[in-house]
């Protein structure tokens, strides 16, 4: 193809571009980004950090948010032990049976169990949350435009409202969150949780770490996908590679 | 006894025996070895084998995700999800089934395109064609109703925005969305329907390629010139040549396919959809999947009623009648451009409206997935081009008006009045003449 026959596409295109370029979209809310050991082509989860996202997850947000595409066996993939996972499952219950004379009976969970959810239903959480619903966590980072840096944003988020923004009782103001009204209140400060590890945990770090934790929640095939993506593409350059070169052989003889 | 089982043929042993009663290698040979194909195809021409293979693949990880799925609205979305955490390999299968529905359509979008420039739909090719379109029609109805089995948010308003678009057809509508859902609203019975039309479907696409490419092989391929094969010269078969050039480009399109799939699945999907359905909760903006935007946006153009005399269509009618007309038109095109040269190449006049088309149909994908009272814009090398503030829904039917004007207007006019520059004497010879390319 030469560069006569790509004139009428350019010469169109400069013409459709004479108007004046505007630079970010007037009102929409723009998101930091950040730092994250999961991101890019070569990027792993880090486990030390998973392991405190869960703490994070566990003591604070659990309360109100379930992570029901979970089960506790899950836990392996961060680091936990066979008995440090039992004994995390078994402080929750569960309805099991029938059993032997037809009952439905309660026992502790089993690492085979799904995660269990803090309300029995919807309605249950709109009830205890002044009627907001707090959304699963197990997908929330694939669920939103940006995920990861949302939630960390979001979490981070709770400035002061600015002059004669209206917020009704209940209702906390969020520079990130779509319309800056969440009925959230800020569920994170400094100083909430204690690692054991000794990572100071101000806001920035907890954020980052429950942010991760539920990154893996949402795609624990991440690590393995790319990974495998690096060698399939490098194979299937080398594949390209060799079948451009048989093609310019066979081709060589057409004239 | 000599009898015929032992008929001579090419072929000897095992392969003469089943030759002599089911002749699939003397129709391999013609086929591949003897069908001659012109010797001057470029790769544009390669889009047409990548729809066939990504068809194939689309159908080996349907069905393994069919093992896996259940199509009932209180486990479809926990069964995707299974799918992506606890079935071996299942994420892979997935995303490469979720990609692929995109992969196809891009490869699709390009192949008529190529079509558009080339003329390839011009005498003897009109019915290769028109079962294209079919084909495309066919794609489009299994990609959507494919698109409601994870049971998102936008797989659900999805389904509840383009069905409640039948309600528009006068007397019947109403009657025919409920008969459509199965119910009174998107719900179970819609669902199970679907799964069952979504995993028969690509067997019908499979039957129309088929006819598609018997279709091709009577009078093979166009080419880039858009003139006939004329002497032995012009033409190569299509074994080797053709095969090693199309794996070639099929390492490449997988290329692109795995890079989406290993490391940027989910960018082509909305993240609404990893939100289980909610009939209570519609979310702010319910957008289709890339692929279908140009048609959505033609869709949304109509925001009036148009009088016709003794009756009005209203705008709802209006919008689905310009959306499937905008499909139809493809099928008259024959018809409409009768235009005797072929390839854009050497039609002055038809390669520019050629491009400003692709354009308008870029730009009819834009206001698709921009809201209609939103300002029209588009991002161009990270520059965010604006247009006065002008609402979106505007472009959209300047667009949706050169979309039709350009098929039904400007390519018959043309047609009378275009002036083609001289055409090469064959394939074989393009430079005897001063040609356009
Ligand atoms: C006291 C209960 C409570 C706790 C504790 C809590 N949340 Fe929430 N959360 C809610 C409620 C209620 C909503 C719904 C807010 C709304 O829709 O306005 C919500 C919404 C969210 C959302 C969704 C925002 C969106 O875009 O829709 C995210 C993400 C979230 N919470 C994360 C967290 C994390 C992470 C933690 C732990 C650090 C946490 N929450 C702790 C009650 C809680
Ligand atoms: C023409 C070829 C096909 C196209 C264009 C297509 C398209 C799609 C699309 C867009 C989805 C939604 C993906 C997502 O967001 O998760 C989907 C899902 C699905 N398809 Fe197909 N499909 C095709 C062939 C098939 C076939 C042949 C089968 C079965 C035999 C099949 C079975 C499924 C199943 C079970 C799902 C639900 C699982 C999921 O959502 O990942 N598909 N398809």
């Amino acid at each position: 193809m030469n560069l006569k026959k790509l004139t009428a596409p350019l010469l169109l295109t400069l013409c459709l571009l004479a108007p004046i370029p505007a630079q970010a979209a007037g009102g929409a809310i723009v998101l930091p980004e950040y730092e994250w050991s999961f991101s890019g082509v070569f990027g792993t989860y880090d486990k030390p950090q998973l392991q405190r996202g869960f703490q994070v997850y566990k003591e604070v947000c659990s309360s109100c948010h379930g992570l029901t595409l979970k089960s506790y066996r899950n836990l392996s993939d961060l680091g936990y032990s066979d008995e440090e996972i039992k004994a995390f499952a078994s402080q929750f219950e569960v309805w099991d049976g029938p059993n032997d004379e037809g009952d439905m009976f309660k026992r502790p969970a089993l690492p085979s169990d799904k995660f269990v959810p803090p309300f029995p239903n919807k309605n249950a959480a709109r009830a205890a949350n002044n009627g907001a619903y707090p959304p699963d966590m197990s997908l929330i980072i694939k669920a939103r435009p940006d995920g990861a840096n949302y939630l960390k944003a979001l979490l981070m988020g709770y400035d002061p409202a600015p002059e004669g923004f209206e917020l009704p009782a209940g209702v906390s103001y969020n520079s990130y969150f779509p319309g800056h009204k969440i009925a959230m209140a800020q569920p994170l400060t400094d100083g909430q949780v204690t690692y054991a590890d000794g990572t100071p945990n101000t806001l920035d770090q907890m954020s980052s770490d429950v942010t991760a934790f539920l990154a893996w929640a949402a795609e624990p095939e991440m690590e393995e996908r790319k990974q495998t993506g690096v060698r399939v593409m490098l194979f299937l350059i080398v594949l390209t590679g060799l079948l451009y070169l048989l093609k310019k052989r066979i081709w060589s003889s057409v004239h | 006894m000599s009898d015929s089982s032992a008929a001579p043929t090419q072929y000897t042993g095992l392969k003469g025996w089943i030759e002599y009663r089911l002749p699939v290698f003397s129709f391999m040979d013609h086929e591949l070895n003897h069908y001659p194909t012109p010797k001057n195809l470029n790769y544009w021409w390669n889009f047409g084998s990548l729809a066939g293979i990504t068809l194939v693949v689309m159908i080996l990880t349907g069905i393994l995700l069919a093992m896996n799925y259940s199509g009932d609205t209180k486990l479809a979305f926990q069964s995707v999800e299974r799918i992506m955490r606890d079935v071996n390999g299942g994420w892979l299968i997935r995303y490469i089934h979720m990609n692929g529905a995109s992969m196809f359509f891009m490869v699709v979008y390009i192949h008529i395109f190529r079509g558009l420039y080339y003329g390839s739909y011009k005498p003897p090719r009109e019915l290769l064609w028109m079962l294209g379109c079919v084909i495309l029609l066919l794609m489009m109805a299994t990609a959507f109703m494919g698109y409601v089995l994870p049971w998102g948010q936008m797989s659900f308003w999805g389904a509840t925005v383009i069905t409640n678009l039948f309600s528009a057809l006068p007397l019947i509508g109403e009657d025919l969305v409920i008969w459509l859902w199965g119910g009174f609203s998107v719900d179970n019975p819609t669902l199970t329907r679907f799964f069952a039309l979504h995993f028969l479907m690509p067997f019908m696409i499979v039957g129309v390629v088929v006819l598609h490419i018997v279709a091709l092989h009577k009078h093979g391929s166009n080419n880039p010139l858009g003139i006939d094969i004329k002497s032995k010269k012009d033409s190569i078969p299509f074994h080797p040549y053709y095969t090693i050039k199309d794996l070639y480009g099929l390492g490449l399109f997988a290329l692109v396919w795995a890079g989406f799939v290993f490391f940027s699945p989910n960018y082509l999907g909305h993240p609404d959809n990893y939100i289980m359905a909610d009939p209570m909760v519609t979310p702010a903006h319910i957008v289709p999947e890339w692929y279908f935007l140009p048609f959505y946006a033609i869709l949304r153009a109509v925001t009036f009623d148009i009088p016709l005399g003794l009756f009005t269509i209203d705008a709802k009618l209006g919008g689905v009648l310009a959306m499937f007309g905008a499909v139809g038109v493809l099928f008259v095109l024959p018809w409409l451009d009768r235009h005797p040269v072929r390839s854009a190449s050497f039609r002055p006049i038809y390669r520019w409206a050629f491009w400003f088309f692709v354009l308008v149909c870029l730009g009819l994908g834009q206001t698709g997935a921009l809201q209609p009272d939103e300002p029209f814009y588009f991002i161009l090398l990270g520059m965010r081009i604006e247009f006065f503030g002008i609402h979106s829904v505007v472009f959209a039917q300047l667009f949706t008006v050169w979309y039709f004007f350009h098929f039904v207007a400007l390519l018959p006019l043309l047609s009378k009045i275009e002036r083609a520059k001289g055409l090469p004497k064959s394939i074989s010879e393009p430079v005897l003449r001063p040609a356009g390319a």
